[in-house]
């Protein structure tokens, strides 16, 4: 795969170093890193947050002047060293010989400008074309991502724009410079799998065509699998493993790899069988549906839906972003209250309670929500926040809430003496974690977990799982899993729905989905969740390309 | 945007509506005598009765209010005790003191406050939005410590202080200015320019420390976001950055200040008005309280409330307008 040695590589790091000072001390993010990438070659820098990968992909734009961080070692990108580079070869190095492809394409647009404006004014930084002349190549460059209509669309705010179509957005403005280097970082950890694919074969396109040369950034190892020559396993700031992409996804060396590799749920693979729940029936939705606004402007984001939970059971429910997942999780807790249909709780209608009514039922019916960063009170400490559910079910006791809370704290693998603790103190799996132990604090019957792992890496997202697993079975809880990652809905699911455009499109037990899908859609989904195999990658591809 | 526009337009005349009432109820519980003070001290039982009857205050509260409500909407006639005035729509009434009709009092007033008003506002959008860019772009320099300083001196002192400091300064010691007088706009631009000069600068130092606040912070939170980096990293410079990108950010909230401000500016500055002896709607406002002449105080009350109801409206359109992720519903 690798190409022809050149005179000088396209990107040269060695003894890369990068401090951050924190307090009297400092923190060293990257910790004497030496990597090299030819003109034209793909190079993928895997790890877990916190491992450097980011830190290292920002020293190459040097991003990181004038933040106070220190810079050693050695860094040239295309004959320009970041660190010194100053007034034109800073600019000429920033967009013109490397451009960077950003995570979460949202907050990566300034929301208001419309996208073809943004895009031709980065061109206009670099080449002091005429504003008409900018706007023409902006439009250009969207028709070349891919996005229809360019000329109207590009007239767009990034808030009109799905996604996907934000992060060909974001690669389209990488590319109107026509760079040597793109340097991705995460460019598909926000988006479905379907689109996910698009996106990578994109990238890979782009690649192909143009000889751009490719840094992938990502704690994703599907992702790399088809994309990259080589591969760049960072932990802690050093390199662990390096090698091509066949060599250390296929036979790992070092023990972190291959714990990284494991880690990755595998949507091919059956768990290992369950103990099979009850047929008890505890919740049962009938003919669900939800519309949101009035009249003229309404969308009904569920649509005739209808499940049943059984006591001691996990419904995996999976789909795309606006498939009215979460919508449908929160009105089987009755945070939201269905526009139409029924939903029996241990036989009784709730559905139409009103709030004071539900009081007594919030207890067992509980939630655990996606973003763990947002969904806990910044200014509460964890202990309280996990207290609150307790109070609000009329626990007055101090002693008896602190010492609930100690104990929940244990049960999800937290130190109960964290009870003081304030959630940025906590990283992302820790704070899911915390999460889980305020929806367990009640004592629930059925918890709702709303993309419990979509923010976590893949190692903390199987213990999270593992988490939810064991509480399952020694409580004998119901759990609805809510998830777009195919993979993980199959590992922990005892029954999966695939939901589509507000209804549910497929559900069967997780075998009959996954092993044998019926409808066109699941079928789709499954051939775009990425493999980790590089020659079935590309494969998979090739009939993606054939079939668009 | 019709539909909103409407549902908008009608919530404007209830608040309006609701503030008229309110107004006349307060000065219906007060314990005052409106028949006795628009005759005067010397009047006899007999002749304040007589007025009593001639503005009608013997008629019931609810009919002295229908009675305002249809001088609005269709006019009204008053009796002057000699002959009949008619009073055209929209009629505020007739001011029990003077016996002029309350909206010609308002029409002679109103540009004197508009031009204080919006004059001041430029002004002190200039100064304070112009010291929060400062700050953001030279951060730690003279020039920002300067401007700083003098909005944070303008904020901590009463308007009535920083005033007479003018005046003093520009008009008494160093002879810069003339003290100022009001001329119309119609009448010489000119001389309107250099009457509200000072009175514009008052309001404007009073003001400003708040939007250089405002500025500066919602400059320095969106410096902070991702698509800032986003541009940063495709060799955008700092300057544009800050000019293009951040200041655009920190223009919504500033339009939502400006909008209140500018409402209550129309009603409110009395102070500003009395010491530069611009005859403005505050001091009629003031004056009209002092001696309970109601037709006059219902008339500013509710020709404010339509400046700040109004100027409400407008920020909420120009929201939209900057900002087009917000929907008008």
């Amino acid at each position: 795969m690798s190409a022809q040695p050149q005179a000088e590589p396209l990107v040269e790091v060695s003894g890369l170093t990068v401090e951050f000072p924190v307090g009297d001390g400092v923190v060293k993010a990257v910790d004497g890193l030496d990597f090299t990438l030819g003109a034209g070659q793909a190079l993928g820098i895997v790890g877990e947050s916190g491992s450097g990968k980011s830190a290292t992909a920002f020293s190459l734009l040097g991003m990181h002047r004038g933040t106070g961080a220190r810079i050693g070692g050695s860094v040239r990108v295309a004959g320009v060293d970041p660190r010194t580079a100053e007034g034109d070869e800073l600019t000429r190095l920033r967009g013109g010989l490397a451009a960077m492809v950003f995570q979460d394409p949202l907050s990566a647009l300034d929301p208001y400008y419309a996208i073809g404006d943004q895009i031709a004014e980065v061109y206009r930084v670099h080449t002091k074309a005429t504003r008409r002349a900018a706007r023409a190549r902006a439009v250009q460059a969207l028709d070349r991502v891919g996005i229809p209509d360019a000329a109207r669309r590009s007239r767009s705010r990034p808030h009109e724009f799905s996604g996907g179509m934000r992060q060909r957005a974001l690669i389209a403005m990488a590319l109107v410079c026509e760079p040597r280097l793109i340097i991705a970082d995460e460019p598909t950890t926000a988006l479905d799998v379907t689109v996910q694919a698009q996106i990578l074969d994109l990238l890979h396109e782009v690649r192909t065509e143009n000889g751009t040369g490719l840094i992938l950034v990502t704690h994703d190892l599907g992702v790399i699998a088809g994309s990259v020559d080589d591969v760049l396993v960072m932990k802690d700031g050093r390199a662990v493993e390096r090698g091509t992409v066949a060599e250390v996804l296929g036979a790992p060396r070092e023990r972190y790899t291959r714990a990284l590799v494991d880690a990755v749920p595998r949507v091919d693979a059956a768990p290992p069988p369950r103990a099979a729940p009850g047929r008890e029936v505890l919740l049962e939705a009938d003919g669900l549906r939800h519309t949101f606004g009035r009249r003229g402007a309404a969308v009904t984001a569920v649509d005739d839906v209808s499940l049943t939970v059984g006591r001691g059971e996990t419904i995996g429910i999976v789909g795309e972003s606006g498939s009215g997942k979460t919508t449908l999780g929160r009105m089987l807790v009755r945070l939201v209250e269905p526009s139409a249909g029924r939903i029996r709780y241990e036989g009784r209608e709730i559905g139409r309670l009103r709030e004071k009514e539900l009081r007594p039922l919030r207890r067992e019916l509980q939630m655990v929500f996606q973003d763990p960063v947002s969904s806990l009170n910044p200014r509460r400490s964890i202990g309280e926040s996990i207290a609150d559910p307790l109070r609000a079910a009329g626990e007055r006791d101090e002693k008896r809430i602190a010492a609930r809370v100690g104990e929940l704290l244990e049960r999800v693998g937290l130190d109960p003496d964290w009870y003081h603790r304030y959630p940025h103190e906590f990283s992302g799996g820790q704070r899911q974690r915390v999460g889980i132990a305020r929806a367990l604090a009640p004592g629930p019957k059925l918890i709702v977990c709303d993309e419990p792992v979509s923010a976590l890496d893949v190692t903390t997202q199987s213990h999270v799982v593992e988490l939810l697993g064991e509480l399952q079975r020694d409580l004998g809880l119901s759990l609805v899993f809510i998830a777009h990652d195919l993979a993980v809905v199959r590992q922990v699911s005892d029954r999966v729905a695939v939901m589509r455009a507000g209804r549910i499109v497929e559900e069967g037990t997780a075998d009959q989905v996954y092993g044998a899908p019926q409808h066109p859609y699941t079928k789709g989904l499954l051939a775009a969740v990425p493999v980790l195999d590089p020659e079935e990658s590309a494969a998979r591809r090739e009939s993606r390309l054939a079939s668009a | 945007m019709k539909g909103y526009l409407l549902r908008r337009f009608i919530g404007m005349v209830s608040v309006l509506l609701a503030l008229s009432l309110v107004v006349y109820a307060i000065f219906y519980i007060a314990p005052s005598n409106p028949a006795q003070l628009a005759c005067g001290l010397k009047c006899s039982p007999a002749q304040v009765a007589q007025v009593r009857q001639r503005l009608g205050l013997d008629a019931p509260v609810y009919l002295q209010y229908a009675r305002f409500l249809e001088g609005i909407f269709v006019g009204r006639d008053f009796s002057t005790g000699t002959g009949v005035m008619h009073c055209n729509a929209p009629c505020l009434g007739i001011s029990y003191r003077t016996g002029e009709q309350v909206t010609s009092m308002l029409a002679t007033r109103l540009p004197v406050t508009a031009s204080l008003a919006l004059g001041a506002m430029v002004a002190w959008l200039l100064l304070g939005v112009g010291t929060g860019l400062v700050s953001a772009l030279r951060r730690g320099r003279f020039t920002e410590r300067a401007l700083t300083t003098l909005t944070l001196a303008g904020n901590s002192l009463p308007v009535f202080i920083i005033g007479l400091l003018l005046l003093i300064v520009f008009c008494s010691v160093l002879q810069w200015l003339p003290f100022p007088t009001y001329v119309g706009l119609s009448q010489d631009p000119q001389q309107w320019f250099w009457g509200l000069l000072l009175p514009w600068t008052t309001l404007a130092l009073y003001e400003s420390a708040k939007y250089a606040r405002l500025t500066r912070a919602s400059m320095l939170e969106t410096l902070a976001e991702d698509h800032i980096r986003t541009f940063r990293a495709y060799g955008v410079g700092e300057r544009h950055l800050i000019t293009r990108h951040a200041l655009r950010g920190a223009l919504t909230s500033v339009i939502a200040l400006s909008a209140i401000d500018l409402g209550t500016m129309f009603g409110g500055a009395v102070l500003t008005e009395s010491l530069f002896g611009l005859p403005g709607i505050g001091r009629l406002l003031v004056y009209s309280v002092q001696i309970v002449d109601l037709p006059v105080v219902v008339g500013v009350t509710l020709v404010t409330g339509v400046f700040v109801v109004f100027a409400n409206a407008v920020a909420d359109v120009l929201y939209a307008v900057a900002d087009r992720r917000v929907v008008l519903t």
